[in-house]
């Protein structure tokens, strides 16, 4: 179970959030002008990435915010996280295996 | 007092001699001594044959003394608490303990399906899937049955389990696995911080391999001593708590780990009839110290698996920590040192060791001389080519050897009655694994190793492979005390076991005949491995799923390493390509009921309910869950079944008046200067110029187009709204809402406020709604004065309320709010008032009945993950003028094809039938296959329009309205006539109702 720090609340267990997909995905500002496929990669297409990942938690049963969480899918380390109205957390540079 | 069993030595053991127990095995009563597992009491009588195998029903002994045992599999207790599946290496003895051997018919001894031992030509690996292929129809019939009879492990009890088990969650600093050397080592230098360390070991003896040791020294004092020593101070500390009985079972992410604790062994339930079982500890702790030591690996040659033959360390363990002797001649079969030392170890306990099989050509060194000097015979660069035996051993064939392994002619037949095997060592390396720990293989120890431990992880003595005692204490204290920041405290001298195996690469003696067993659980062997490869199953993961090897309950603990020896010789590959399978969770088999812990029947599900349901218990009302809620779903009357009620109920509502309880609806409040300008985002229809006192039913789609859910929005003033959703959908809603807010619109002014259970509601529906509420209330209830979709705010009897004109029947309605403490007192006099008009409460399924009749909706019953609200017939709640979600997706191409499914009304021509909710439509005949059109909805049988309806979701539906399509009920198509989803009222003239 992830131990994930919530901004307001501080380290808490995962039990406590719900996940609420990926990240740094902004609803379009002009929906008509778009064509099905770009409003397809908007609503369909994530990036499922193998390593460092932006993504939404909720701390449903806590403040109930929204945040940024930015963690590594293979290693599950989470390198911070930020409330939304802030830059996701930086990462640190990959260190070569 | 019972003699004393044949096979107990004189003297010695971490036995208690003075508490003689008496059991029962298989219906024979047997003794043996508290500290005895159930596996060294049989043993002590010469017991070794305790099972047949899974597939070949070959006869079977204890093979270890702990965790890992493959063979000894029993059924312990009684009634209730009967467990199958135990390893009697396991099971601790009690007082009247009933155990029964498994897999076994008629019996033990004579067993009618070991027929399958000699029909194994046609049992080879993957024989499931070559033999049982047709007829289709006879699998689940013929081969699965008759597979399952066959292939068993024990029997379920069927009944309930008397008792209960536990959760807790904990934290602590440090968290210590394995209560061995290392461990005490690493939990005491961790203690002395004054830091919280958790020390846990699955046994319910500390101190691992030195029970089954003599002649160590640590500090310069016996290793008992120290043992007892280490015992005590940990005691001592408040900051400790040691865990005897538990199993670290798996490892988590960030420092969480499971732990199950056995608090009550079978056989002492009336110790303390209201404890718990086990418990589960959900613990987290950043750092850890895994020092959970190695299992001993047997060797692959044939017949391998009689009774007799055990791990040479486990025929030491029962010598020095039960003072059981294995047998009366015992011969020991290894490939590395650590033979000698159990060699050695059994001597010194009193056991005859005739002979040692040794399969490197020049072993040499001082363990060698000693055994020499005892009268042992060495037999260097041989194996046993085959053992012989059928209940039991009798005789070895020890043949000279070649680089390959391959035993050459000659050779000497030797009798003996046990037989101890090494074929090295492997850490146990489960829990690093657990995390994504690379390992890799170590040559010199020839064994796999974690190439680098995962973050806040130290893994010491035999989990490194560092199999010397001096190292393993010492490593364990540097890792505990590094885990508090503190430096490692100094050992004086240790003296025992030598660190270095010397291992052999040959572990499996290639001869002509008979079984050599690598999986001895599932009974695979090393054919079935060399088959596989042949027939292209390379990668060992596909190698292990096609033999199976590896998946039976000890979870390869014995087998793998063996087996990826076997195809790294047949492949040619070094051990590192061939790699290891994935080692998942949990370590060794865990209680499922120890999953569920006080989470059961009552305490599965929180259970929401009303304010009015006493209220509704008191009139007879019968229940159904709508999610977490219990809502009333009929209130039948003396000697009325469902139907009956709800053909009175909703004829009641459409001829005179009832009402229901509708407090489950989720409600929100939505408050702040840019509240309308929110709603008028998230749903399809326009808010912004509603004015405050109206009503409006919107919908809520997603970004696809789809529908999301629906409601009633409510303006209570010109930055104040509140909404309704469905029953199950509200936390989802409002989860969806602050989505929207707090990561899309965050310039919007709005907040959002649960009130679902602030307010109780009513929905009082009928024609003659108006005549019982109005001198209820002080609000003016006229037609004119409070017309349909609008909203009040008074008084009703006497308490605050919020009224909505609004109808989910097509009646006159009103839904009223009241705060849930008025509750039960607005219904009593809703029925005083109402008694002339004969009121009647009715449940939800008269609702959707009556909603039905007017084609309205349930959003998750008449709709699906595709359907839109055009094909729902909504399209005009969908403003044409402003954006809002979903409605860019909405416009995509294929969401307005004709061919979509689309809601229609369904008529059966049978007019006493009602559909079946669910069934497919199709044309014609419908002789399968068809292609399925669509499906049924909702359907019931109208008291109103005297014949069942129904509606559906049906292919270019809106576009058949008159058509005949057929539905699928029984097997027999049924004609239906399409008609618009309207079946009463299209005019809406009945919302009316009748002036007061």
């Amino acid at each position: 179970m992830l131990l994930i720090p919530c901004p307001w609340c501080g380290e808490r267990a995962e039990a406590e959030f719900t996940y609420a997909g990926e990240g740094g995905i902004a609803r379009p500002k002009n929906p008509p002008e778009l064509s099905d496929q770009e409003w397809a990669d908007y609503v369909y297409y994530r990036h499922n990435p193998k390593g460092t990942h932006h993504e939404l938690w909720l701390h449903l049963h806590g403040c109930g915010k929204y945040f940024r969480v930015v963690r590594d899918t293979v290693s599950n380390q989470i390198y911070g996280s930020a409330p939304m109205l802030e830059a996701p957390p930086a990462v640190p540079e990959r260190k070569e295996v | 007092m019972k003699a004393v069993a044949k096979y107990r030595l004189p003297s010695g053991g971490h036995i208690d001699r003075s508490q003689l127990l008496q059991f029962s095995w298989g219906g024979r009563t047997l003794h043996g001594f508290h500290g005895d597992t159930l596996a060294s009491a049989l043993l002590a009588h010469g017991i070794h044959f305790v099972g047949r195998s899974f597939k070949y029903h070959r006869p079977r002994g204890i093979y270890t003394a702990g965790v890992e045992e493959p063979n000894a599999l029993v059924t312990v207790g009684r009634n209730g608490r009967m467990t199958p599946n135990l390893r009697a290496t396991e099971v601790l003895l009690t007082e009247g303990l009933n155990a029964v051997p498994q897999n076994a018919w008629p019996s033990l001894d004579f067993d009618l399906l070991s027929v399958n031992n000699f029909l194994s030509p046609f049992l080879p690996a993957g024989f499931y899937y070559k033999t049982f292929m047709s007829p289709a129809a006879w699998w689940h019939k013929r081969y699965e049955p008759m597979i399952r009879r066959s292939a068993g492990l024990g029997c379920a009890s069927g009944q309930a389990d008397p008792d209960s088990y536990e959760r807790r969650y904990a934290y602590a600093e440090v968290l210590v696995v394995g209560g061995g050397a290392a461990g005490l080592a690493a939990a005491h230098a961790a203690g002395q911080s004054g830091k919280r360390v958790v020390l846990v070991e699955q046994d319910w003896l500390l101190g691992g391999s030195l029970l089954a040791r003599t002649g160590e020294t640590i500090d310069g004092e016996p290793a008992r001593a120290w043992l007892a020593k280490m015992q005590r101070e940990l005691a001592a500390m408040d900051n400790v708590q040691v865990l005897p009985n538990t199993t670290c079972f798996a490892a988590y992410e960030h420092g969480m780990w499971g732990l199950l604790e056995r608090l009550r062994h079978h056989g002492t339930e009336q110790d303390k009839p209201n404890a718990p079982r086990q418990r589960m500890w959900w613990l987290r702790a950043p750092r850890s110290v895994i020092a959970t030591g190695a299992i001993e690996r047997p060797m692959v040659f044939a017949n391998n698996d009689l009774p007799g033959v055990t791990l040479a360390s486990s025929a030491a363990t029962y010598a020095n920590r039960f003072a059981v002797k294995p047998g009366d001649r015992t011969i020991v079969f290894t490939n590395n040192n650590s033979g000698y030392v159990s060699a050695l170890s059994l001597i010194e306990a009193g056991v005859e060791v005739k002979a040692i099989v040794d399969t490197r050509p020049a072993p040499s060194g001082a363990m060698a001389q000693r055994l020499l000097e005892c009268g042992v015979t060495i037999f260097p660069g041989h194996g046993i080519s085959r053992a012989r035996g059928w209940h039991d051993l009798h005789h070895l064939r020890i043949a000279p050897i070649d680089e390959e392994g391959v035993a050459q002619r000659g050779g000497v037949l030797m009798s003996c009655d046990s037989l101890a095997v090494s074929g090295g060592w492997s850490p146990v390396i489960h829990l690093p694994s657990h995390q994504g720990a690379k390992v890799q293989w170590n040559e010199e120890q020839a064994c796999f190793i974690v190439a680098e431990a995962p973050a806040g992880m130290a893994i010491v003595g035999g989990a490194a492979a560092s199999f010397a005692l001096a190292q393993a204490v010492q490593e364990g204290a540097t890792a505990g005390a590094s885990a508090v920041g503190a430096t490692a405290p100094a050992y004086g001298a240790i003296h025992g076991a030598e660190g270095a195996l010397d291992c052999d690469s040959i572990a499996w003696i290639k001869g002509k005949r008979g079984k050599a067993f690598v999986d001895l659980q599932n009974d695979s062997t090393a054919k079935d491995l060399a088959l596989a490869i042949r027939e292209g199953y390379e990668s060992i993961e596909h190698v292990k799923r096609y033999t199976t090897t590896g998946m039976a309950t000890d979870q390869g603990k014995l087998a793998n390493v063996n087996a990826i020896r076997i195809v790294s010789k047949i492949r040619g590959l070094p051990m590192n390509e061939v790699g290891v399978t994935t080692f998942r969770a949990p370590y060794t088999p865990t209680t499922l009921a120890a999953f569920a812990g006080r989470e059961l029947d009552d305490f599965l599900q929180p259970e929401r309910i009303t304010p009015l349901h006493d209220w509704s218990v008191t009139l007879g009302a019968a229940f159904e869950p709508v999610g977490q809620w219990m809502r009333a779903w009929y209130y039948p009357k003396a000697g009325e079944d469902m139907h009956r009620a709800v053909q009175r109920e909703s004829a009641a509502v459409r001829e005179s008046v009832g009402f229901m309880d509708a407090s489950t609806l989720g409600k929100i409040e939505v408050r702040g200067k840019d509240a309308a300008e929110f709603l008028n985002r998230v749903y399809t229809n326009g808010m912004l110029k509603m004015p405050a006192g109206a009503c409006r039913y919107g919908l809520m789609l997603n970004e696809e187009g789809t529908l999301f859910d629906d409601g009633v929005i409510s303006r209570l003033a010109d930055d104040r709204f509140f909404i309704s959703t469905t029953t199950g959908g509200a936390p989802r809603v409002l989860a969806w809402l602050e989505l929207w807010l707090q990561t899309e619109w965050t310039d919007l002014e709005v907040w959002l406020t649960s009130i679902t259970e602030q307010w109780a509601a009513l929905a009082l529906n009928g024609p003659k709604a108006r005549k019982v509420l109005q001198p209820l209330t002080d609000i003016d209830l006229g037609h004119e004065a409070f017309p349909y979709m609008r909203f009040r705010e008074g008084q009703v009897c006497g308490a605050k309320a919020r009224i909505l004109r609004v109808s989910f029947t097509g009646e006159l309605g009103y839904e009223i709010h009241m705060a849930p403490e008025a509750a039960v007192s607005v219904a009593e006099d809703l029925m005083e008032t109402g008694a002339e008009y004969k009121i009647t409460p009715y449940g939800t399924e008269s609702m959707h009945l009556l909603r039905a009749e007017k084609g309205f909706i349930i959003a998750g019953q008449d709709n699906e993950g595709t359907t839109t609200p055009d094909d729902l017939g909504l399209s005009g709640l969908c403003s044409t003028k402003k954006d809002y979600v979903g409605r860019r997706g909405a416009e995509r191409a294929g969401m307005r094809r004709e061919d979509r499914k689309q809601l229609v009304g369904l008529l059966p021509e049978n007019e006493t039938l009602v559909l079946p909710e669910g069934v497919p439509l199709g044309a014609g005949e419908l002789t399968p296959p068809f292609p399925i059109l669509g499906h049924v909805t909702s359907s019931y049988m109208s008291p109103t329009l005297k014949r069942g309806f129904a509606m559906g979701l049906l292919r270019r539906g809106h576009k058949r309205h008159g058509e005949t399509i057929s539905a699928l009920v029984k097997g027999a198509a049924v004609p239906c006539k399409i008609v618009p989803p309207m079946f009463l009222d299209p005019d809406g003239e009945r919302l009316r109702g009748e002036d007061a």
